[in-house]
């Protein structure tokens, strides 16, 4: 398995391998089960949970529809408090001002907290690429870094693995980036977290420069938040001299009373819990005489397609999202692939809506992402921002067949309709030209049951995708139009 | 009250048993039921696999036919939750076109009229328990967007606990999608099998003869996989169930 | 053009399909969400706190502020501690009973020095029954962010029931977004491993808390 996504092909055919996996298919049902249960405990728990949801969607549009307003005001209050802020406009100038500013610190190592951010622009690869090893401390990013493997969930990036597939993963790969899994590891969840802990803690005493992501950033006050449950997050954003934290532009909410939302809904729409471990909140650097945490503090602003979706006013929702994953342990779809078929870092039904809008729906797996739903509606019943996604993949649907006008790096231009949807489209036409005439409806069911004797079980071809598995309805022997002429709508009696 | 059956074109083509539980069942009740002939389509599956375009026409034709209606009813979650939930956002999505709101005023008037059957039977008729006996095992299956999309809520459930000799029997996992989908089950056909066999394997752990439901597309997907598992297990529509009387039962 | 006009212009003409809605931000998000949830008396309160700190694992003492420094010697002598970390303005009082070396923290002291110390004792800024949450906000009391993280156990003192709320909402109005802020709910734990939550990994894997009052 590579550590990359580049050149994933079309969901379906990813998903094919996962279905029949069955380890991987018993470890995705365990994990999800276990915490939709627990998700719904803890909703139930706030009784106010409609309202918070309401604000918190409000909150987000309104921060969205003010956008360049706020990322000023952002940038005015964390440079007032000392901190430096940068510009990103796409992950190639995001990994550049990292990696320059590691470098200017003489380090050649970094600790990290889980990021989606920094995942999203491959931004490990390309420290490496200059020379930088950047240390994952999240222990589900520490299984999938040590594994050579992908994340294939937002929250638990390493949900595809068992405890059992854990221990071997640190029994072999850990002495290859640091200190070996202590002798006799078994699998017990409790001791994998020991084995992380010592693993990790030389790293994070020696470490002189931190990256993180933020879960939110206050425009009013400049406040950057870190949600977090281990302490690896407190780990990189207080010991380091230098923290670096690259950050969407819609993670901003306005003021510091917004926090009071998302504090209450993203712990339990995440993790499950009334509030999780650790909370981090800081507003530039502190005094020197303080002195806590680090004194050179940079926060790089990325956009990387964000504002080609902010330019979609059905797709834009997305952006409203907090990275809760509740969408994900809902999805049956997810349940059942896993989140490597996404082809991207943001898997499950706000992947299938966000990835094809921050990267454009021109490769094959873009394309394919907004049918990966049986649009059930779960992951908006669970959002805590109320992002109606079933809305957004049907709208991307559309793209993809008709193609039409969208923004693709700032730029508007005209998408040509998808490949490979010829025959659907033809088919659909036809449909509309059939159902526009009852007559020609008529016609069709007419022949459709005097031929029914003739109709097989099994479809050969293309009809393979629903009868390889299911048995096809049998044709009745008159269309229910006929029989409500024929009797007067069961008037004249007979069947 | 005179009240026009929009049966579907899934029923009207592949399921007219439905039809014509839906008609015994409300005659039964005292409802005077119209079959107009002109009904096609909602275009559904057109919309949700991205052609809304095309969905557009089959939704000014659906307003043709059952506009002069005091009432619509149709046995299926999701096409009544495609009239409801879907032609208003239609009307929007065309006037942020710059179409104007044709497209909206046309539509606004069968909205709030329709109805899905069993939302039908206990809200506007006011009626939980219909008179029906059905000595059967019955395990119920609360679709998508009949759960999710119109928010049916315990309405199915209710009138099939008022079932004379019917044994509801919990189906585990029930509020999960079936996995049929509409086109998913044909683009992601794994998926949508693997979902599939999942369901109908709560199903049987149940113990009931019969699993129900408010949609026949979804049964469609559910009762094939049923047969092609062997399970012995029928699917059967909600409205079958509700028409079946000791002088008349359905099998 | 720099990459802040870029991405300023990018955001405008996006966001240019519609007339802006100006409505002042209070007006624009109601909040009808509550402030608390449900009404407790004062004494509830802090029982609610105390039940939802030990629900997510931490230890909780009571005690008079006169049982105070007993209470507290006898935690750092049960866990075997000898050195204890003691942030600049913790009251002298708290620790007069305890045998353990008192250690302060130092800006030059380096994470590896403190992660040789066995224990810290804190106070907190505000605690929050709902949640089960302790904030520091760093005060002098309370010490730097780093001296309540590498060490592996961590006492902290709850003035109650003054320093208590009930919720979220009004734990923020009393904090200052410009102190670093830490929020505690139960010792460090993950989700990691087949997202079951378990306790104890990179920040202190003992976490006992002391309702004084």
């Amino acid at each position: 398995m590579s550590g990359t996504f580049v050149g994933m092909p079309a969901f379906p055919k990813a998903a094919h391998e996962a279905v029949h996996d069955q380890t991987l298919r018993g470890n995705l049902r365990h994990a999800t089960h276990t915490i939709r249960a627990k998700r719904a405990k803890a909703v139930a728990e706030v009784s106010d949970w409609a309202a918070l949801r309401e604000a918190g969607k409000l909150i987000k549009d309104h921060t969205l529809r003010h956008l360049d307003r706020y990322l000023v005001q952002l940038e005015e209050s964390v440079t007032a408090a000392g901190g430096t802020v940068h510009w990103a406009a796409d992950a190639v100038e995001a990994n550049r001002i990292v990696a320059d500013l590691v470098k200017a610190t003489g380090e050649s190592e970094v600790v990290k907290v889980k990021s989606m951010a920094t995942q999203e622009i491959g931004l490990n690869e390309a420290l490496e690429a200059e020379g930088i090893r950047a240390y994952e401390t999240d222990l589900a990013e520490l299984i999938v870094q040590l594994g050579k493997d992908r994340p294939s969930h937002i929250l638990v990036p390493a949900i595809h693995r068992n405890r059992g597939e854990i221990r071997d993963i640190f029994r072999k790969e850990m002495s290859e980036w640091g200190r070996p899994a202590p002798e006799g590891l078994t699998d017990t969840p409790a001791e994998l977290a020991e084995a992380a802990r010592l693993h990790l803690r030389e790293k994070f005493l020696r470490a002189k420069v931190g990256i993180s992501g933020a879960n939110f950033m206050v425009a009013e006050t400049g406040t950057m938040v870190v949600v977090e449950s281990e302490g690896n997050g407190r780990m990189c954003l207080t010991l380091p001299e230098t923290l670096i934290s690259v950050v969407g532009i819609e993670k901003i909410v306005p003021t510091w009373q917004d926090l009071e939302v998302f504090l209450q809904t993203l712990p339990r729409s995440s993790t499950a819990e009334r509030m999780n471990p650790y909370t981090s909140m800081w507003t530039g650097t502190t005094d020197s005489e303080t002195a806590d945490g680090p004194q050179n503090f940079h926060l790089v602003l990325l956009d990387n397609g964000r504002t080609d979706t902010l330019a979609d006013e059905v797709g834009r929702q997305a952006l409203r999202c907090i990275r809760c994953s509740a969408c994900l342990n809902v999805c049956p779809v997810y349940e059942r692939a896993g989140g490597h078929a996404y082809g991207s870092v943001y898997p499950g039904p706000i992947g299938a809506i966000l990835s094809p809008q921050l990267r454009g729906v021109t490769s094959e797996i873009d394309a394919s992402l907004p049918y990966a739903s049986s649009l059930c509606g779960a992951c908006y019943e669970v959002c805590p921002v109320a992002i109606d996604i079933p809305e957004v993949l049907v709208h991307l649907r559309e793209r993809v067949v008709e193609g039409g006008q969208v923004t693709a790096q700032g730029n508007k231009v005209v998408l040509k309709p998808a490949k490979g949807h010829a025959a659907e489209r033809a088919a659909m036409r036809a449909a509309r030209w059939a159902f526009s005439r009852p007559g020609a409806l008529r016609a069709g069911q007419r022949l459709a049951s005097r031929t029914r004797r003739l109709h097989p079980r099994s479809l050969p071809g293309p009809g393979k995708a629903w009868s390889g598995t299911r048995d096809l309805p049998t044709v009745p022997k008159e269309p229910f139009r006929d029989w409500w002429q024929r009797t007067n709508g069961g008037k004249d009696g007979g069947k | 009250m005179r009240v026009a059956l929009f049966l579907t074109c899934v029923n009207d083509t592949l399921y007219p048993d439905t039809g014509r539980a839906v008609v015994k069942l409300l005659t039964r009740l005292g409802v005077e039921v119209d079959f107009p002939m002109g009904q096609t389509c909602c275009g559904q599956a057109h919309y949700n696999t991205g052609y809304r375009h095309e969905a557009e026409p089959l939704a000014r034709h659906f307003s043709d036919v059952f506009g002069e209606y005091e009432a619509i009813v149709t046995p299926s979650g999701s096409c009544g939750a495609m009239v409801r939930e879907l032609y208003p956002r239609m009307g929007e999505r065309a006037r942020a076109e710059g179409r104007g709101d044709t497209l909206a005023a046309t539509l606004a008037p069968v909205v709030p009229k329709t109805y899905e059957l069993t939302e039908f039977l206990v809200d506007v008729l006011g009626v939980t328990d219909v008179g029906a006996y059905y000595p059967h095992k019955v395990t119920y299956h609360p679709t998508c967007h009949g759960l999710r999309g119109l928010g049916l809520g315990d309405r199915p459930r209710r009138l099939l606990q008022a079932v004379k000799g019917l044994e509801l029997a919990e189906l585990p996992g029930a509020d999960e999608c079936c996995g049929f989908g509409g086109t998913f089950a044909l683009k992601n056909s794994d998926v949508s099998a693997a979902m599939g066999a999942d369901k109908v394997r709560n199903a049987e752990s149940t113990g009931a003869e019969v699993l129900c439901a408010a949609d026949n597309s979804c049964l469609m997907h559910i009762g094939g996989t049923m047969t092609r598992l062997r399970t012995g297990m029928r699917s059967v529509h909600i409205a079958e169930i509700l028409a079946s009387t000791e002088e008349e039962p359905t099998v | 053009m720099s990459s802040r006009e870029r991405i300023l212009g990018r955001v405008r003409r996006a966001l240019g399909d519609g007339p802006r809605d100006d409505t002042p931000y209070e007006q624009a998000v109601p909040r009808d969400y509550l402030r608390e949830h449900g009404t407790r008396s004062v004494a509830e309160t802090v029982d609610l706190l105390a039940e939802n700190l030990a629900d997510y694992r931490a230890i909780v003492h009571r005690c008079t502020a006169a049982d105070l420094a007993a209470t507290i010697a006898g935690m750092l002598a049960a866990r075997g501690a000898k050195t204890v970390l003691v942030p600049p303005g913790l009251e002298p009082e708290w620790l007069s009973a305890t045998a353990a070396e008192r250690i302060a923290d130092r800006p030059e002291s380096t994470p590896h020095e403190l992660d040789g110390v066995d224990s810290v004792v804190t106070a907190c800024a505000v605690a929050v029954a709902e949640t089960g949450t302790i904030v520091l906000d760093g005060s002098a009391d309370q010490g730097r962010r780093r001296i309540t993280l590498v060490p592996d156990h961590h006492i902290c003192v709850v003035r109650v029931p003054e320093q208590v709320v009930s919720s979220v909402p009004q734990a923020l109005e009393r904090l200052d977004p410009t102190r670093p802020l830490t929020w505690i709910s139960g010792p460090s734990a993950t989700s990691d491993i087949e997202l079951d939550r378990v306790e104890g990994v990179h920040g202190p894997r003992t976490l006992e808390v002391v309702l004084v009052g």
